[in-house]
């Protein structure tokens, strides 16, 4: 069955397009954040190449058209970035500092959480970028030693923790300002917390995209001097 | 066309990018060099938002399915993984609720204080 597949360059593009389509289906009938798409498709693949026998090696050697998309899309993000930023002029200084905050309130309760379990260099770097969105988080962590795999997993896992405490930390914090709600669910929770900041409102939704952001590269230039000290 | 034309412009900005990585000594993505440089030629006007706009939004709106191979890998990483499997969700869990409440709290102390300036 594996040789056979092998040989047929679209299997790989077709079982994830179709399981990404099974995950789409699952979030919107159940619109939990446990239903996240990434998370049902990978399930399904690693289930599927194990059952198989496919090699995990060929499957990402036919994917990497895919995964060389990941940097236009990346490079995309200063479209919204722009649009955002001109309608929410007046409090940018209130945002900018909460991101900023937040940011470096995830380095260093990774970086302290990581020593306190001491886990190694790799797993550790792996970890430190798991607040931001996974273009830029991925390859921070690769380009410093971390698993790639690792990071846009625990990425996916920090997406989901958010969306579910979020609302519960803002009527125990008290953030009800949609501003403030908006930076922590972009700074803390990334695309996926934008998602639910978005039902939350339109103010909300503009400014975790924002925020998330600008936590992507404040992340990305502060992880070469957190690293330095692993 | 518009969509090629579109992404034209946004894989020049990636390619700008990467020239910039490598030539700056400092390991910062060649995405994000593209992020900034792109983002600094729509704010200084060089290029128009609807030069970039179409094709920009559909890739972040499909940006997710890009991640599924990434993951998959996990596969080939499994045993260094799974020793640390407990402390990994631990740190998810205390890191995601405390970067939440301190972004959030941050942001609405400093809200409060540009509204009694007004």
């Amino acid at each position: 069955m594996n040789d056979f597949l092998s040989q047929l360059p679209m299997f790989s593009l077709v079982l994830t397009l179709g399981a990404y389509q099974i995950g789409l289906l699952f979030q919107k009938k159940w619109r939990s954040p446990l239903c996240n798409p990434l998370l049902i498709s990978v399930a399904l693949i690693v289930a599927v190449l194990l059952v198989t026998g496919f090699s995990v090696e060929q499957y990402q050697v036919d994917m990497k058209i895919f995964s060389w998309l990941i940097t236009p899309a990346t490079v995309a993000l200063a479209v919204p970035l722009y649009e955002h930023l001109q309608k929410l002029k007046k409090n940018l200084p209130a945002i900018l500092a909460g991101v900023a905050a937040g940011a470096i309130a995830a380095l260093a309760s990774v970086f302290a959480l990581c020593a306190v379990f001491s886990l190694d260099k790799q797993t550790t770097v792996s970890l430190l970028p798991k607040s931001i969105t996974t273009a830029i988080g991925m390859v921070v962590s690769g380009q410093n030693g971390g698993i790639e795999a690792l990071t846009s997993l625990v990425i996916a896992f920090t997406g989901i923790v958010g969306c579910i405490t979020g609302p519960i930390l803002c009527k125990l914090l008290k953030l009800e300002h949609p501003v403030a709600q908006g930076v922590a669910f972009g700074t803390a929770a990334h695309v996926i917390g934008t998602a639910k900041a978005s039902e939350l409102g339109s103010i909300q939704g503009a400014v975790s995209s924002l925020s998330l952001a600008v936590a992507g590269i404040l992340t990305a230039l502060l992880f070469p001097l957190i690293v330095s000290l692993i | 066309m518009k969509y090629l034309t579109q992404f034209f412009w946004i894989l020049l900005f990636c390619a700008l990018g990467e020239v910039l990585a490598a030539v700056i000594p400092f390991p910062i993505p060649a995405a994000i060099y593209g992020l900034v440089l792109l983002f600094l030629a729509l704010s200084f006007k060089i290029i128009r938002l609807e030069q970039v706009s179409d094709t920009a939004r559909f890739l972040i709106r499909v940006m997710g399915v890009f991640f599924v191979s990434p993951v998959v890998n996990i596969l080939a990483y499994w045993g260094v993984i799974a020793p640390n499997l407990g402390a990994i969700c631990v740190i998810i869990l205390v890191t995601t609720v405390l970067v939440f409440g301190i972004s959030g709290l941050v942001t609405k102390a400093l809200l409060g204080k540009e509204k009694a300036n007004e």
